[in-house]
């Protein structure tokens, strides 16, 4: 019978499977970090259990630290978090990069940056955006901490197998427009359960076309649809960014892992449980204006106007989103200030992100009104951008240029949008509360938050770089 | 833990769509290193004033949302972050039972792995249990056992429920104890394909 690769890799790992029931799924790397994992290993060290494969596992602090002054934590719940990580990953024999480390940075951009995100392995953790791995062809997804608990215990999880979702993507991508405004609009038109009960499988031409980086963004964003997780099949593309990473198979190795991945692949005659197509081409850069990623918008767009919806219901949660994204309806989401602009996350804080953002603001000055910071997604990709310069970019132009984490995309650090306050944000959750109490997120892609840090408003980035003034018609390239 | 067999209590309606778990406990709250204790934070921005006080207007501080052991609320409950902070906030607050048109995966793992009996149903039948719950303020009845929702001696819904799930819920099992009886089983995989 003719296999999807999720179909491959389940079969690959099913140490237990029998009809109707969960299947027992062997975890090849399961990654942690210190806030869903403290109840964990307490939960093992209360009923006398071990860690069956400490080297299966990689740690690293990413939610809570500080940005700026980052060796300083004031916060002492986070201290001690932190410190319990260390603690636990010492006593349990668990490789841990930590605040010092150079390979330091967010789980889900240090996993694939070290070469410890492969195709076709089982890869989880503590946090729902490990459906970034996925970009690599392998099967990963976020857990709770009880099924923490119990990969550390049994290097295992019960696991019904999910439906199966094909989202196909053609066409060429308008100029402007990037992996993070494709996956906005898949969710603005299918919806947060269009991936329910489902992993995605992303193929088309679209996504052949795309660097790594793109299809980790695409990926991360699974969740956001509301799926298990999402992947795309390896290619060259893949064996390319993998080949020479620190932990990644040398030489022959190498060589012979190529040949195996290269049979990770859907069968042509493979069938979905569901198939959507989304036509690149008609995609533009999308804003967000509601308070879950399914509200948004081409920039272009407005505001949804109260006459436009049918039901009461949809009409009652537009109405209270946008009370509480102070906006109103039918506005055009060009007029709307913003007063902090935030460039990072495990969605957008790669080297080709931070490349996309320096090119707008390159020469430019952020807005007066406006708060500014760029956070690299690992100290990696800190490095590697000082090389190029692009800290100087940015700090010329007034960001503030910092070290590594999650930061702002959900304010468990100091990195807090304060409330009533609205943020242009490459991060991928718009929900209430979720940068600060009130405070007011609108997703959008790196080259879009850079050009509202410099006008203090949203703007089309397609007329911000071509230098075409609002109101001249777009030509395209 | 202790197993869940039938369950009669109030149940509260929460009538959102999409309720995250950035709401259900927000993130201020994830730095502890219990699992005990979330409960006064569940739904803090929403239960609490900015002073402090509680917003008579959220559904939960609500005169006969008092005591509820029961949560019906909308599509896509606990979408968002993997925290398990969530469900053990709910639990600590004093839910046992979900009932929802549908839920978030990782939420919907999470609670079952904390014992919390987390029931899917179709709308209209959610609709109508909301109804009569707001008209009469009655007790509802919860049989895992029977996969049933009854009010008095009135059958109001059956639903469906995974049936490994369901043992485990009604013995109150350990999954990981369970786990570790498939040990060998889990050795010879690793020797298989060479991960020793």
């Amino acid at each position: 019978m003719a296999k999807t690769i999720i179909d491959k890799i389940w079969e690959n790992h099913s140490v237990i499977q029998e009809n109707n029931k969960p299947s027992l799924l062997y975890i090849d790397l399961h990654l942690l970090h210190e806030v869903t994992s403290p109840q964990a290993f307490a939960g093992l060290r209360e009923k006398k259990r071990t860690v069956r494969r400490p080297d299966l596992c990689f740690a690293t602090m990413d939610h809570n630290i500080p940005t700026k002054n980052r060796f300083v934590i004031d916060d002492s719940i986070a201290l001690k978090q932190i410190q319990t990580l260390e603690e636990n990953c010492k006593e349990y024999g668990i490789h841990l990069e930590g605040l010092h480390s150079a390979d330091q940075g967010i789980v889900h951009v240090i996993g694939p940056e070290l070469g410890l995100t492969l195709p076709g392995k089982t890869i989880v953790c503590g946090d729902s955006h490990t459906s970034t791995h996925g970009a690599f062809g392998a099967l990963a997804f976020g857990i709770g901490t009880s099924e923490v608990e119990h990969v550390l215990a049994t290097q295992t999880l019960w696991q019904q197998k999910p439906k199966q979702l094909q989202v196909k993507i053609e066409g060429k991508l308008g100029y402007g427009v990037t992996a993070k405004d494709i996956v906005l609009a898949l969710i603005a038109n299918y919806g947060t359960n269009a991936g329910a009960g489902h992993v995605i499988e992303f193929t088309g031409e679209t996504v052949r076309n795309f660097t790594m980086e793109e299809r980790m963004t695409l990926c991360n964003m699974s969740i956001e649809a509301g799926a298990k997780a999402g992947l795309i099949a390896p290619d060259e593309t893949t064996y390319a960014y993998i080949k020479g990473k620190k932990y990644a198979p040398k030489d022959d190795e190498f060589d012979e892992k190529v040949n195996e991945w290269s049979g990770l692949r859907s069968d042509p005659d493979a069938v979905f449980d569901k198939t959507i197509e989304i036509n690149a081409a008609q995609v533009e850069p999308m804003v967000t204006w509601g308070t879950n990623p399914s509200m948004g918008v081409g920039i272009s767009e407005h505001v949804p106007s109260l006459n436009e919806v049918q039901s009461e219901k949809e009409k009652e949660s537009i109405q209270k989103a946008l009370a509480y994204m102070g906006l109103t309806p039918g506005q055009s989401l060009t007029e709307v200030p913003v007063q902090h602009v935030f460039i990072g996350s495990c969605t957008n804080s790669r080297l080709s992100d931070l490349k996309a953002a320096a090119e707008v603001v390159k020469g430019k000055k952020v807005h007066a009104e406006v708060q500014a910071i760029v956070v690299p997604g690992s100290q990696q990709v800190k490095a590697k951008a000082e090389e190029e310069g692009l800290h100087l970019v940015f700090k010329e132009a007034g960001f503030d240029w910092r070290d590594s984490g999650c930061s702002m995309c959900l304010g468990m650090n100091p990195d807090i949008v304060p409330e009533g306050e609205r943020c242009a944000s490459t991060s991928n959750r718009n929900f209430e509360g979720r940068q600060g109490k009130g405070a007011r997120t609108h997703l959008v892609s790196p080259a879009m938050a850079a050009a509202a840090a410099i006008e203090g408003r949203f703007v089309d980035v397609r007329k911000f770089v071509s230098g075409l003034r609002e109101g001249e018609a777009y030509a395209g390239i | 833990m202790p197993g869940f067999k039938t369950l009669t209590g109030i149940a509260a309606v929460l009538d959102r769509e999409n309720v995250d778990t950035d709401q259900i406990i927000p993130k201020q709250f994830l730095k502890r290193v219990e699992r005990s204790g979330f409960g006064q934070f569940l739904f803090f921005d929403w239960r609490f004033n900015s002073e402090g006080s509680p917003n008579p207007e959220f559904e939960l501080n609500h005169e006969d949302a008092k005591g509820a052991e029961i949560l019906i609320t909308g599509a896509n409950f606990g979408c968002g972050s993997s925290r398990e902070h969530a469900p053990w906030a709910l639990k600590d607050y004093g839910f046992k039972v979900i009932i929802a048109p549908d839920f978030a995966d990782i939420f919907y793992n999470n609670s079952l792995k904390n014992g919390i009996l987390v029931i899917t149903l179709p709308k209209p039948v959610i609709e109508e249990l909301k109804a009569r719950v707001k008209n009469g303020n009655e007790r509802i009845t919860v049989s895992l056992d029977q996969q049933e929702i009854s009010l008095g001696t009135d059958k109001v819904a059956s639903f469906d429920f995974d049936p490994y799930w369901k043992e485990m819920l009604q013995n109150g099992w350990d999954e990981i104890s369970l786990t570790l009886q498939y040990d060998e089983a889990i050795s010879r995989y690793e020797k298989r394909i060479g991960v020793v």
